[in-house]
């Protein structure tokens, strides 16, 4: 019988079993950042270890970093004091670090791929956890704690439990106007969001296949949101003509002799898997969250849901909490909800791709009064493509203000917050209760197209009402 | 060099309500502008215990009555979110030693049984059950046995779940996996030696 890419990775890094029960597994590929890692070189330091394969650890800062203030130091002496941290423990044990003077600073999930460091059949590991996005590629890509980032940096291993996975198949083509983050809200709506516990996924169907590298990293980004750390999807040649020429990509013969490698590692054709799910694509609807689990979205046509339709005594509970918190109506329609800001930006959708699809329908249009929209690329990378491309002035001359790359607005650790219940249209993957920095800010998360919608019109509306899709309610 | 076994955790309760305890509300992104983890335990939980002008809200963990909890009783999907140590390390630094609740969201699992934070499932009607007890009785002593599976409070006691590597770590006291994996390290070198992307 055949095996999945899930389990032909994790038996080609599974180093020997440990006393629970628990396997040590290799972690090929390490990324660090500056929130999640400072402890871990502090512990490191405390027992006298070393980094064990610095050559395959590599940093960037994003979390904090200001995008508004290119010179340091920062006018917040924290976030300076974390960037320098960082910078020392990098010297400190040789590890890349893609520092800002670099020009390949980004969110850490946008320069992994970028720099051609993600690569199929590889594990990944990094102290956060979005880190399912490089599953795009064929890699199993693992987000952990920081005693484990510690332990990744001293032994490149760490203690994990085997998963079991689900295949969920989407096929057909999406409706204009629906996009991979509307597919994976789709995903998180129907399993739930601790659906995914226990599970990794493997996202696969015709719509996986017709899909962008960028498109399939957003789904994978938000694995996490549906409760699965793991989310990945079968290296294919979409996979292998994204990574060649990137700068960490094998070269010459060495890049023949890897895609042939990396073919192998995908699902074998009669692999079975722990659970099948299967979902039309032409069924799946622009999809926008109305509450404040990722879970909680409903299509643009849909109201938001009444508390008396919830099926449980907890599910009463929780939709009762998330209405209270959003200041929304049960039963009210989802469409026409007054936002105070909009932002594109975030590790789900902060890509070249997403700021190209929103530029090409900003055009003539403008942002309404009262609504602050900003554009955070994900990377210095992306940012200089999409000023190439002359984006930075199709965003600024429909009024977005284009700023400089990193987490942002996405949870707020830099100086890009919500201010008091401010209400949100965001291209980002959570939408917690204070995830935008202000303890009662509400967020909305939806495609970049819809944030842009609910930026020109100061509402959330029907993107393809607003820019004119032949096919909107048809 | 294993820590002290983990067989029993006894302390007073707190009852959190609410499913999906996220880490954000947990522990607030901008309270982990920091290098370590020192200090984190004053702001567990922060925007669920205070306002925006930072008085404090009607809420248990505010309440004098269960000022001395060191367990914390909560929903479903408990730790839901980030993969941020930050959360289970204030939690410990607060001075709790457990959580009991209807499932916890994986990272955080893990990331607490490392540090020797004890998470054990209880049913919803159980968790009920013992949320009214320390009501009724915040000095009530709860005690959670994690060999035998049990969480007992006054002379009731209810089942709960703990994952069995969990229990194994936490009973042999290597809860913390990391001198294990170093004592790996011949064998890491030769499975990474098998990989060509691990080559210098
Ligand atoms: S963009 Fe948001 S989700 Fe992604 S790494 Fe940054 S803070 Fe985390």
């Amino acid at each position: 019988m055949g095996k999945s890419l899930f389990e032909k990775v994790w038996d080609a890094h599974a180093v020997r079993q440990l006393a629970n029960g628990q396997t040590q597994l290799l972690i090929g590929t390490h990324l660090i950042h500056e929130v999640t890692s400072p402890q871990a070189f502090g512990m490191l330091r405390d027992r006298g270890l070393k980094v064990q394969y610095p050559h395959r650890t590599f940093a960037t800062v994003d979390h904090i970093v200001p995008t508004n203030e290119a010179v340091e130091p920062y006018s917040d002496p924290l976030a300076q004091g974390m960037i320098e941290e960082l910078r020392k423990n990098c010297a400190e044990n040789d590890v890349t670090f893609f520092d800002t003077n670099t020009g390949k600073q980004g969110v850490v999930h946008i320069v992994g791929p970028e720099q051609g460091i993600t690569q199929p059949g590889t594990t990944i590991a990094c102290g956060d956890s979005h880190t399912a996005t490089h599953g795009a590629f064929g890699a199993i890509a693992f987000g952990i704690g920081t005693s484990q980032v510690r332990d990744v940096l001293a032994t490149q291993t760490i203690a994990l439990n085997e998963l079991k996975v689900r295949r969920i198949n989407v096929n057909g083509t999406l409706p204009p106007g629906v996009y991979a983050k509307d597919v994976i809200l789709h995903i998180i709506r129907l399993l739930g969001t601790q659906g995914g516990t226990g599970y990794a996924y493997e996202y696969a169907g015709t719509t996986f296949d017709n899909f962008t590298m960028e498109e399939r990293m957003t789904v994978c980004n938000m694995s996490i949101e549906g409760g699965a750390r793991v989310g990945y999807v079968n290296p294919d040649e979409t996979t292998f003509e994204y990574l060649k020429g990137r700068p960490y990509a094998p070269k010459g013969a060495a890049w023949e002799a890897a895609v042939e490698q990396w073919k192998s590692f995908a699902s074998d054709a009669d692999c079975t898997f722990d659970d099948v799910v299967d979902i039309d694509a032409a069924q799946i609807q622009p999809t926008v969250t109305w509450g404040i689990t990722p879970g909680q979205g409903v299509g643009i046509e849909e109201n938001i849901p009444t508390i008396e339709d919830a099926p449980t005594q907890s599910d009463r509970d929780s939709v009762a909490e998330a209405l209270e918190y959003m200041k929304f109506e049960g039963g009210s329609a989802i469409k026409g909800k007054k936002i105070d800001v909009a932002f594109l930006g975030s590790c789900t959708n902060g890509r070249l791709s997403d700021f190209q699809e929103v530029a090409k329908y900003i055009k003539g249009h403008k942002v309404a009064e009262g609504v602050q929209a900003i554009v955070v690329p994900g990377s210095q990378v992306v940012a200089k493509i999409a000023e190439e491309l002359g984006l930075d002035k199709i965003f600024i001359e429909a009024g977005f203000e284009w700023r400089a790359a990193g987490c942002s607005m996405c949870l707020a650790m830099n100086p890009d917050k919500l201010v008091g219940d401010q209400l949100c249209a965001s291209s980002s993957n959570r939408n917690f209760k204070g995830r935008q920095g202000s303890p009662t800010g509400r967020t909305m998360l939806m495609s970049p197209l819809m944030v842009a919608a609910a930026a020109v019109t100061g509402e959330v509306s029907d993107a393809r009402e607003v820019f004119g899709f032949a096919t909107a309610n048809a | 060099m294993p820590s002290t076994p983990i067989k029993q955790v006894t302390g007073k309760g707190v009852y959190v309500p609410g499913d999906d305890i996220d880490t954000d509300r947990i522990i607030p992104a901008r309270f982990m502008k920091c290098i370590t983890f020192d200090g984190l335990g004053e702001y567990l939980f922060h925007d669920v215990r205070k306002t925006e002008s930072g008085e404090d809200k009607k809420h248990n963990l505010n309440d004098p009555r269960f000022a001395e909890a060191s367990i914390i009783v909560s929903g479903n999907n408990f730790g839901c979110g980030s993969s941020r140590e930050h959360a289970p390390q204030s939690i410990l630094r607060a001075g709790y030693n457990a959580v009991i609740a209807g499932s916890f969201a994986e990272i955080f699992f893990g990331n607490s049984t490392n540090l020797g934070v004890v998470c054990v499932i209880a049913s919803d009607a159980d968790r009920a059950t013992i949320a009214q007890a320390i009501e009724a009785n915040p000095e009530l002593e709860i005690t959670i046995d994690v060999e035998d599976h049990k969480i007992w409070f006054g002379d009731q006691s209810v089942p709960c779940e703990i994952k069995p590597g969990a229990r194994d770590s936490l009973l042999s006291g290597n809860y913390d996996p990391l001198d294990e994996l170093l004592e790996g390290s011949a064998d890491v070198a030769k499975t990474a030696g098998a990989l060509p992307y691990m080559q210098a």
